[in-house]
């Protein structure tokens, strides 16, 4: 334990010094929220918290990039090697991943909060404690997907690449840019596999007080489910050295890091109600508004 | 004398088709300062990195402080100091974090502030890793590898790439290591290092030890001869030079003929004389009294970096 928090300290400092990390991890998601609260919720302040959740969802989200694709970076210089002389096995070194991660997302999801609250007149604090708890595992489980590509790429580029395209599939069919409601049926199917979708869902639930708690822990336990498989098939996948190479059953652990949501989505789409009471809670937001807000978009 | 503190038997190790390791086999005693020699691609690294756990040899046998490097995790890396080939560490982290950082993995941690003072970096202690010259980056790589005081140090190549300045100031901190009594496993192709800092030296060549013992015993099993360098105007026909007086052994590399003698001054004279009845110039020559190096060419034919 003693190595993870040492690790996880000085992975903090060295992002906080890290001008590139500092922009696209706090900077930018505070540019999104001015921006879509300002243009997309047209100063109505009943969407404040729907947009809100959407934001949080991205900034939470973000911690698949954030330091887990750092690892690339150490291994392909031979820094990992240096580490790997250490007594240190691979779980602090990933632990500590997630768990700087953590804390450089905290701050900027209570400025989220507060600005939407006080600067845009949110009508209330939301369910601050489901948000907490949403915002604590959603950052710990993308951490950890995000440390599952990092462990199967050989190169910063190639990991780009492929985050891209999981990251694009996580905006879009999350509901956090484009609402699910508004998806035709069988993508709103598709997106009950995702796990970006439990975040978001979860989330805007938590920020416009739509949901019950415990419709908001079907959420947590989707994605502390996750988190759990996906730290450990980014443990068995780990690499210290640039020249290793990704093992052969690979493919099958990056499945295994799939099965929860697999499982959740299985179960969701024959015997949940969980799009319905997507649909039901936007349409009450559009109740409560005079006219549907253009969806935020990235 | 006790059980060796590093023992190696017969080590064997491939990456794909190139056999790095063909059999290596030696011992290194506590205290000792123990010097693998030889050119590059010879195998040294390869044997270091086993020995300190990084990589799995295919056969045969690793043991530091009788324990299996691979196997025995964090009982054995809490014994052991080293220093990679090419250490890296993250541009923006400070010299003193890095140090601290590395110390806190360890139980037994070293005063990382006498360390700073020991290795000249006290000055340099706010600065980030990037700002660092080749010199201080090695010395941070000697410090970090000295936070948990350890028994065992391993220096692959420590002194590669750095001015003389500075290798001799490494020098002067391996031979405190060798006062401060600790066991080092050093690799190096400098001769000069391997003479003045081992006390053994196994010479290392396509994967196998050729040649083993203190660099006195080796000099002298090279036939306590003194090597001749010369360089001529013009060409000659082979084998002419190692019919000279005295001489045992006679060699070409790159047009430098590279004699070693028994009797130097007969040698020199006949040399001269051969050279003047053959209407040819001598454009330079050396001596040198008999080094590792002689010993390395007599075994393989080759120099140490070629």
């Amino acid at each position: 334990m003693g190595g993870t928090w040492t690790l996880t300290k000085m992975r903090v400092r060295l992002a906080m010094r890290n001008r590139a990390f500092f922009f696209f991890s706090l900077v930018m998601p505070l540019i999104f929220l001015f921006g879509a609260v300002t243009f997309l919720g047209r100063g109505r302040t009943e969407w404040v918290g729907y947009i809100l959740g959407a934001i949080l969802t991205t900034t939470v989200m973000g911690s698949f990039w954030g330091l887990s694709v750092q690892l690339v970076t150490f291994r392909e210089q031979g820094i990992l090697r240096r580490f790997r002389l250490a007594p240190l096995g691979a779980a602090p070194m990933l632990a500590s991943s997630i768990l700087s991660n953590y804390f450089l997302v905290i701050p900027v999801v209570v400025f989220e909060i507060v600005v939407c609250r006080w600067a845009f007149h949110m009508q209330s604090w939301g369910n601050l404690w489901a948000m907490f708890l949403l915002v604590t595992v959603g950052s710990a489980t993308f951490s950890a997907l995000g440390l599952i590509v990092a462990s199967v790429t050989n190169t910063m580029q190639e990991t780009q690449m492929i985050n891209n395209l999981i990251w694009m599939g996580f905006l879009f069919l999350s509901g956090a840019t484009i609402p699910l409601a508004i998806f035709p049926a069988w993508l709103q199917r598709v997106a009950l596999f995702i796990p970006a979708q439990y975040l978001a869902t979860g989330l805007e639930s938590s920020t416009t007080r739509l949901a019950t708690g415990y419709e908001v822990l079907e959420d947590v336990a989707a994605l502390l489910l996750g988190l759990f498989v996906a730290f450990e098939v980014s443990r068995q996948l780990f690499r210290w050295e640039p020249e290793a190479k990704v093992p052969r059953n690979a493919k099958l652990w990056v499945l295994a890091a799939l099965v929860p949501f697999l499982i959740f989505g299985a179960w969701e789409s024959t015997m949940g109600n969980r799009l319905n009471r997507i649909q039901q809670n936007f349409q009450t937001l559009r109740d409560r508004s005079m006219s549907i807000p253009v969806p935020p978009a990235h | 004398m006790g059980e060796p503190v590093i023992q190696v038997e017969n080590l064997f190790k491939s990456y794909g088709a190139v056999e790095a390791l063909r059999g290596v086999s030696f011992a290194v005693e506590q205290g000792e300062v123990f010097g693998l020699l030889g050119p590059n691609g010879a195998g040294k690294t390869s044997t270091v990195e086993i020995l300190e756990g990084l990589r799995t040899p295919d056969r045969g046998i690793a043991r530091v402080c009788g324990l299996d490097p691979e196997k025995s995790g964090e009982r054995f890396k809490e014994r052991i100091g080293a220093v990679l080939q090419s250490t890296s560490l993250p541009d923006k982290l400070r010299v003193k974090e890095a140090v601290e950082l590395f110390a806190q993995f360890y139980h037994r941690r070293a005063d990382t502030d006498k360390l700073l003072k020991r290795f000249q970096l006290d000055e340099k202690r706010n600065a980030y890793y990037s700002h660092l010259s080749g010199g201080q980056k090695q010395r941070l790589a000697l410090a970090m590898a000295l936070v948990n005081d350890p028994e065992v140090v391993f220096l692959d190549e420590p002194t590669a790439g750095l001015d003389p300045q500075v290798r001799r100031e490494m020098y002067d901190i391996i031979e405190e290591l060798k006062r401060e009594k600790k066991t080092v496993l050093l690799t190096t192709h400098y001769i000069e290092e391997a003479e003045r800092l081992c006390d053994r030296v196994a010479i290392v060549d396509q994967g196998r030890v050729i040649a083993l013992g203190t660099p006195r015993e080796l000099k002298h099993s090279s036939a306590g001869t003194t090597r001749i360098e010369v360089r001529l105007a013009r060409p000659l026909r082979n084998g002419m030079l190692a019919g000279l007086e005295g001489v045992a052994d006679c060699r070409e590399f790159d047009g430098t003929y590279v004699l070693h003698s028994a009797r130097p001054p007969q040698t020199i004279v006949a040399l001269v004389k051969q050279l003047e009845s053959e209407s040819n110039e001598l454009q330079s020559l050396e001596m040198f009294s008999p080094s590792l190096e002689d010993v390395f060419i007599e075994l393989t034919g080759r120099r140490l970096r070629e």
